[in-house]
């Protein structure tokens, strides 16, 4: 792991050398590289649209697992293994798994849910007709600044990985962001804690420190049972 | 890069007033953990004191212009008076949620850390010179909001209320995010100064399409009209400290974001925005207007008086220049010293142990408690903006910068709606002061009459000794108009 570069980038930089024969490779790793993209672009439209269109929720929650996949793999293509490997790790791990609990443990009638949606369907058609035609015109006028392609390209710097290379300006340059997310995942937890939490005096409860501390004497009593007797 | 201990230091130098403020929070989140019996009394103690001694770093700060984290983070005049005035509202915040939190039972340490945790994500918002620092002290301070709304969890309306506001702001954040991922995708730049510089060029549809998300976002925070329907519903179902608290800091500083992004990242763009400013000025101030006189809980009144003076506020933002940003700056302190004076009265009103929020059941006050009702018609007639009363000056100075700046149709309007939404703050003056009685409510406890007093007096006195408000908005504002 010295240098990983990803390889749409490498070959992208191979092209620019002018080099003959890196160029002949290229070309070759360039298609290759396409191809991928293509077919991660396209797995991933798809199952993002089954995501919203299927009527099993389970389904669309394993759906939506095959979309953070291809996710996966376009930051692979783009070299970023580090953003590839946590979006796995994170959120198919994680996040998703939790979902599907959650899914397979709430009765949600989802027939229900949709109930009103042929009512409200007109005004949703409006307002998503105004954002694509928005995005279309921006898209017509897309004229990126010169200093947003030097930015986009910014290369991770020599003979050290992604992972590490981001580690170097997560904790340095960009140590307020990072804190300030801590702090937001703070808010959340003790969010989740005060909504939720709910001491109830008539319940039994465990108190591990107790259990501990009780010794032999308090715990365990002997008995002479005289024979012919019984207790 | 190597750092020895003075670069260090002068690297986290201009966040010191926000670390301490995340360190203060966290103690008091551990000592409500571990010592968890009676120290609720403690934590809100101790969180005003913290407030307090942030409050002195701040001001302790220097002045001039400081930048921080490469730029990210700005700490100038304007931020550091709005962020005295966010502190000042926390603090006073939580001190008139003492009393209310025992008469609720929602009696929890964790009210006064979320609260101090939101006044740092303002503070963060604030002092934000950048897209990303902007979202994640949007985001800090959203969160605790939420969480804050649905605090009275034995209480129907107050968890609808978080619910509410918690969907309605993640999609309000969603919209925002999309607007600062063109900016970013356009400008090819997140922080403030490169923006502007990247729009040198000439403008740009793909940036102002961003633009003109950031501010829906923005708007949601301002409650500003089309994005304040979660307004009414939320003043109403959350804990009534908690509203006042919403209508007082969150609006100052996603105010103070919307004067440092419009006027420091888009100076360039800004015939575009200004028709989305005034046209949210206008909807403001008209719908609050009108839907304002047909309410009957005093919450949801208020959440619509603050629809409308946010209204107002923006009619400074559209006209811009050195007087239309100071009479914004003026209008948001004496809102803010208006507003929590209102609801320190509002808080106070119980009747046999429940709390009396139908504008009806204040009939009479004037012959049962005459103190409130004084204070409370003192407070309406200034928030209406009759002549001599502070609230009057504000919107006098708003009207007249809009005039200079040739938005004359923009403040006819705004006169028109000052007038119709006087119908209803003058209504529960006419409540208080000419209907039968309906019994007498519970004596303010000492804080909320203090509280109460002072924001009276202000209202009334303010003409005698108006400079130090000018003076501090006019300080303010002075990083804005280089």
């Amino acid at each position: 792991m010295t240098e990983r570069k990803g390889a749409a980038r490498r070959a992208r930089e191979d092209d620019r050398q002018g080099n003959p024969k890196a160029g002949e490779e290229g070309k070759e790793k360039q298609m290759i590289v396409q191809f991928f993209f293509y077919l991660f672009a396209a797995l991933l439209l798809i199952s993002g649209l089954l995501v919203i269109t299927l009527r099993n929720p389970v389904h669309a929650v394993l759906f939506l697992i095959l979309a953070f996949f291809n996710g996966a793999g376009l930051f692979l293509l783009a070299g970023a293994e580090f953003l590839a490997m946590i979006l796995l790790v994170v959120y198919v791990g994680a996040v998703l798994v939790l979902f599907l609990f959650i899914i397979m443990m709430l009765d949600i009638d989802f027939a229900e849910l949709r109930a009103g949606f042929t009512r409200v369907l007109p005004l949703g058609l409006l307002v998503g007709g105004v954002l694509v035609a928005e995005l279309v015109m921006v898209f017509l006028a897309w004229q990126p600044s010169p200093m947003a392609e030097k930015l986009r390209m910014a290369a991770t710097p020599e003979g050290v990985n992604n992972t590490e290379a981001l580690g170097r300006i997560l904790y340095t340059d960009h140590v307020f962001f990072f804190q300030a997310a801590g702090m937001i995942l703070l808010v959340a937890m003790i969010g989740a804690i005060v909504l939720s939490l709910h001491h109830r005096r008539d319940v039994k409860r465990q108190d591990v420190a107790k259990q501990v501390a009780r010794r032999r004497e308090e715990g365990v009593r002997l008995v002479d049972v005289k024979p012919g007797e019984g207790l | 890069m190597e750092h020895d201990g003075m670069s260090m230091w002068s690297t986290f130098a201009p966040a010191l007033p926000e670390m301490v403020l995340a360190v203060i929070s966290m103690g008091l989140l551990m000592l409500g953990v571990f010592f968890r019996h009676r120290t609720v009394e403690l934590v809100n103690t101790l969180a005003v004191v913290g407030l307090a001694v942030v409050a002195v770093l701040v001001l302790m700060s220097g002045s001039g212009t400081v930048e921080a984290f490469g730029g990210v983070f700005v700490v100038d005049a304007l931020a550091r008076v709005m962020k005295l005035l966010v502190l000042f509202a926390t603090a006073v915040a939580i001190i008139m949620s003492v009393q209310f939190l025992r008469w609720e039972r929602i009696e929890r340490f964790e009210y006064a850390v979320l609260m101090l945790l939101a006044a740092l994500g303002m503070m963060v918002m604030i002092s934000a010179n950048g897209l990303i620092a902007l979202y994640l002290g949007l985001e800090l301070q959203s969160l605790a909001l939420y969480v804050l709304a649905a605090m009275n969890r034995e209480s129907g309306r107050s968890s609808e209320a978080g619910m509410k506001y918690f969907v309605l702001g993640a999609l309000a954040s969603g919209l925002m995010l999309y607007g600062a991922s063109l900016i970013y995708g356009f400008a090819g730049a997140t922080t403030y100064a490169a923006i502007a510089e990247a729009l040198k060029g000439g403008e740009n549809i793909g940036v102002i399409v961003g633009l003109v998300f950031l501010l829906a976002g923005l708007a949601f925070k301002i409650s500003a009209v089309p994005f304040h329907m979660w307004t009414p519903d939320v003043y109403e179902g959350a804990p009534t400290p908690v509203t006042a608290f919403f209508s007082a800091a969150p609006k100052l500083a996603a105010m103070a974001v919307i004067l440092r992004v419009l006027y420091e990242a888009f100076p360039g763009v800004s015939d575009q925005w200004r028709q989305v400013v005034v046209f949210m000025a206008i909807a403001s101030m008209l719908l609050a207007a009108f839907a304002g006189v047909v309410q009957k809980n005093i919450k949801r009144l208020l959440a619509y008086s603050s629809i409308g003076h946010m209204g107002f506020a923006l009619i400074g933002v559209a006209a811009g220049g050195p007087e239309g940003l100071r009479a914004t700056v003026f209008y948001l302190i004496i809102y803010l010293l208006l507003t929590i004076g209102t609801f320190a009265i509002v808080i106070a009103m119980r009747r046999d142990g429940r709390a009396v929020e139908e504008i009806e059941d204040f009939a009479g006050l004037a012959s049962t408690n005459p103190g409130m009702a004084f204070g409370l018609g003192a407070m309406m007639f200034a928030l209406a903006g009759i002549p001599w009363l502070a609230g009057f000056f504000a919107k006098y100075f708003v009207l007249v910068a809009a005039i200079r700046a040739d938005l004359v149709v923009l403040a006819i309007i705004g006169v028109l709606a000052s007038v119709v939404a006087a119908f209803y703050y003058l209504r529960v003056v006419k409540v208080m002061y000419f209907d039968e009685p309906k019994g007498a409510v519970s004596a303010m406890p000492f804080e909320l009459k203090l509280v109460a007093t002072l924001s009276v007096v202000f209202a009334l006195a303010y003409v005698i000794w108006p400079q130090p408000i000018v003076q501090m908005a006019q300080a303010a504002i002075r990083p804005l108009i280089q």
